[in-house]
């Protein structure tokens, strides 16, 4: 199962700026969250907090109860294996090849026989749709390959928890509906816990089962997906409709002179937060996302303090997810009976190299 | 946390400096030291600066050639040109072309290297996968400007020397044979022994200012040519200060031949 990590009171300045404060969520274990927020919000500075390598002015960060902001430089290496990261652009090293790229986490962390690497390798290569490329370097392929590449190499270790700058930024929308499946399935696979920064609104409508959003060096909302999608707060329908008129401007914020002058402007009613879609459930042969089960549970628990909107769209989107699990050919998630067609894929352990046949591999 | 006063915003960067200097001498003793990447680089850093620093020393060495056969002559003493002109190429003139090309040259390829790197987030994803970028790509680096500041200031030597001799003897009619008696009558070991102890702590210096300025380089898409311009001006600064510091240390210690 992944693993939680618990995020309580975090405040982060560069100098006198300061990006965010008193962030406080808690990242529920092998669940699929996705963090919003307007440009320059400071989501790339979260991402890079929560694996120390930025330090925060206050406030912690708890993975397995210890206190990632206070431990000791060793216990932070060893925490970080448990972390896989996708940059925003990528981040491979220029001077490697992309296969040496992925060999690379492998080659340091493991003493597998580069057989072994080489499949593995080639495996992840072929899961995000790079086969034929494993001989160029970075330089010499786009920058939506580059980022696929970022993926596989921070999946070669499987680890427990996958942060996601941006997976989709620069891919084309076919790219990123298969990206999105992608993501859907691996959470499917291995039941780590997943945070992903995106801007694309379809994928943050499909793919999360929670939804935060930074705004005024805030975070303004973390919480189920239906919370956040069926808000009526104006930030949180403006930034899901992508329109100008809002409370935010093209520098953050805007007067509120001018943001009330604005949606003057607009003749009728504005339209409120777009209509919920279904998430995405894993594709046929998958086993189900241990992460629903679980959800629900919790869900449940906090149900009576949420807003009757959240609370209908939340029951509909159960409702939708249930046939979607039959038309994947599931049992939905409710009765949860144990041992599927092929039984629940097991972790891939990359130390003794055991390494299961993954069903349902997709190109991107 | 209460706001930075200007003392101590000023004052960050240097402990920052001295503690990733630390680091680097701490990463060095406790290994696996990185062969490759540590050849690779020597190579790298004397193939940018190998050929500037002949170049560069050709004009010098003659400068000096020519000051001191106007200066030697003026006294009476022509014999003793050629001793004047090691003395001073071996203590000084290859030293500080040493330091010119080593921080000019090498040190401003390593930095725009590291900041690239820094940039494009390289550094960052070495650490997440749980290795130490110090470890792996500067300590190789600065120890490869360490070793090419020696080779280029024993290049910087021999063809200042030739350059010295050339002029004197060649260009200026002076007798070979009092050329080299007279060098060996006032030059010593220790003074190459010194000069090449000068060159490699110019060339750690100026290594571990490339490596703090192109891992720390301003935000922005110019950060990494400001990084560059900034690491080329502190490690001359520096270089230079170091250069003084152990010119005057030496001439107290170690008393000047024939004296
Ligand atoms: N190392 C740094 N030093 C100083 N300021 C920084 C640093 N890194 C980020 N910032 C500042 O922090 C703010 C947030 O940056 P960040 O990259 O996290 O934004 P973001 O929300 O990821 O934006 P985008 O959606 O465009 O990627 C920016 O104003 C940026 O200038
Ligand atoms: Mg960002």
């Amino acid at each position: 199962m992944g693993v939680e990590v618990r995020v309580e009171g975090l405040t982060k300045s560069f100098g006198r700026a300061n990006i965010w404060s008193d962030v406080t969520l808690t990242l529920p274990p092998g669940e699929i969250s996705v963090l919003l927020g307007p440009s320059g919000t400071g989501k790339s500075v979260f991402l890079k907090t929560l694996i120390g390598l930025l330090k925060p002015d206050r406030g912690s960060i708890f993975i397995h109860e210890t206190d990632l902001v206070r431990c000791s430089e060793s216990r932070l290496y060893e925490l970080r294996k448990l972390f896989g990261v996708l940059f925003q652009d990528g981040a491979l090293f220029g001077s490697m090849t992309v296969y040496d790229n992925i060999a690379f986490p492998l080659r340091e962390h493991t003493k597998l026989s580069e057989a072994a690497i080489r499949d593995i390798v080639m495996e992840k290569m072929h899961l995000v749709g790079l086969e034929g490329s494993e001989h160029k370097l970075p330089g010499e392929i786009s920058g939506g390959m580059r980022k696929r590449a970022g993926l596989a190499r921070a999946m070669v270790l499987e680890p427990e928890i996958i942060l996601f700058d941006e997976p989709d930024s620069g891919l084309d929308p076919v790219r990123t509906a298969y990206l999105n499946q992608l993501i859907i399935d691996l959470n499917a696979q291995t039941d780590a816990t997943f945070l992903i920064v995106t801007h694309d609104i379809n994928s943050a409508q499909t793919v999360p089962d929670n939804i935060g959003m930074l705004y005024r060096r805030h975070l303004a909302m973390f919480g189920p997906r239906e919370v956040l999608l069926t808000s009526d707060d104006p930030v949180v329908s403006q930034f899901l409709n992508g329109r100008r008129q809002g409370p935010i401007g093209m520098s953050e914020e805007k007067d509120s002179a001018q943001a009330e002058r604005e949606m003057a402007e607009i003749p009728g009613e504005l339209e409120g937060v777009p209509p919920l879609k279904p998430q995405l459930v894993p594709s046929p042969g998958l086993p189900e996302r241990k992460a629903v089960a679980r959800r629900q549970a919790r869900v449940d628990a906090i149900m009576h303090t949420l807003p009757k909107a959240a609370q209908d769209a939340i029951r509909a989107s159960r409702e939708a997810t249930a046939q979607a699990e039959r038309r994947a050919g599931r049992t939905p998630v409710a009765a949860y009976p144990s041992g599927y067609a092929d039984g629940p894929t097991e972790r891939l352990n990359p130390v003794d190299g055991g390494e299961p046949p993954q069903p349902g591999r997709h190109r991107i | 946390m209460s706001a930075p006063t200007i003392v101590t915003r000023a004052l960050t960067p240097v402990g920052k400096f001295f503690l990733l200097a630390l680091e680097i001498a701490r990463m060095t003793v406790k290994g696996p030291f990185q062969w490759r990447e540590y050849i690779e680089q020597t190579w790298f850093v004397t193939k940018v600066s190998a050929l500037p620093t002949a170049l560069f020393t050709i004009p010098f060495g003659a400068t000096i050639a020519l000051l001191l056969a106007e200066l030697t002559r003026q006294f009476g003493a022509q014999s003793q040109t050629g001793a004047g002109s090691v003395l001073a190429i071996v203590q000084q003139a290859a030293p500080i072309v040493t330091a010119l090309l080593i921080s000019g040259a090498g040190g401003s390829a390593v930095c725009a290297d590291l900041g690239a790197r820094t940039i494009r987030e390289e550094i960052a994803a070495m650490e997440v996968l749980g290795i130490s970028p110090i470890q792996r790509l500067v300590v190789p680096r600065v120890l490869a400007m360490a070793t090419t500041a020696v080779v280029l200031n024993g290049l910087a030597t021999v063809v200042g020397v030739a350059g010295g001799y050339y002029f004197n003897v060649v260009v200026q009619g002076g007798t070979p044979g009092a050329y080299i008696a007279s060098f060996s009558a006032i030059a010593q070991v220790s003074d190459i022994l010194v000069s090449e102890l000068k060159a490699v702590l110019f060339g750690l210096a100026a290594g571990v200012v490339a490596a703090y300025r192109g891992l720390n380089p301003p935000p922005g898409a110019k950060g990494v040519g400001d990084a560059v311009n900034q690491a080329v001006v502190i490690s001359f600064v520096l270089v230079f200060l170091i250069n003084l510091v152990i010119t005057a240390l030496y001439l107290q210690i170690v008393p000047p031949k024939g004296s």
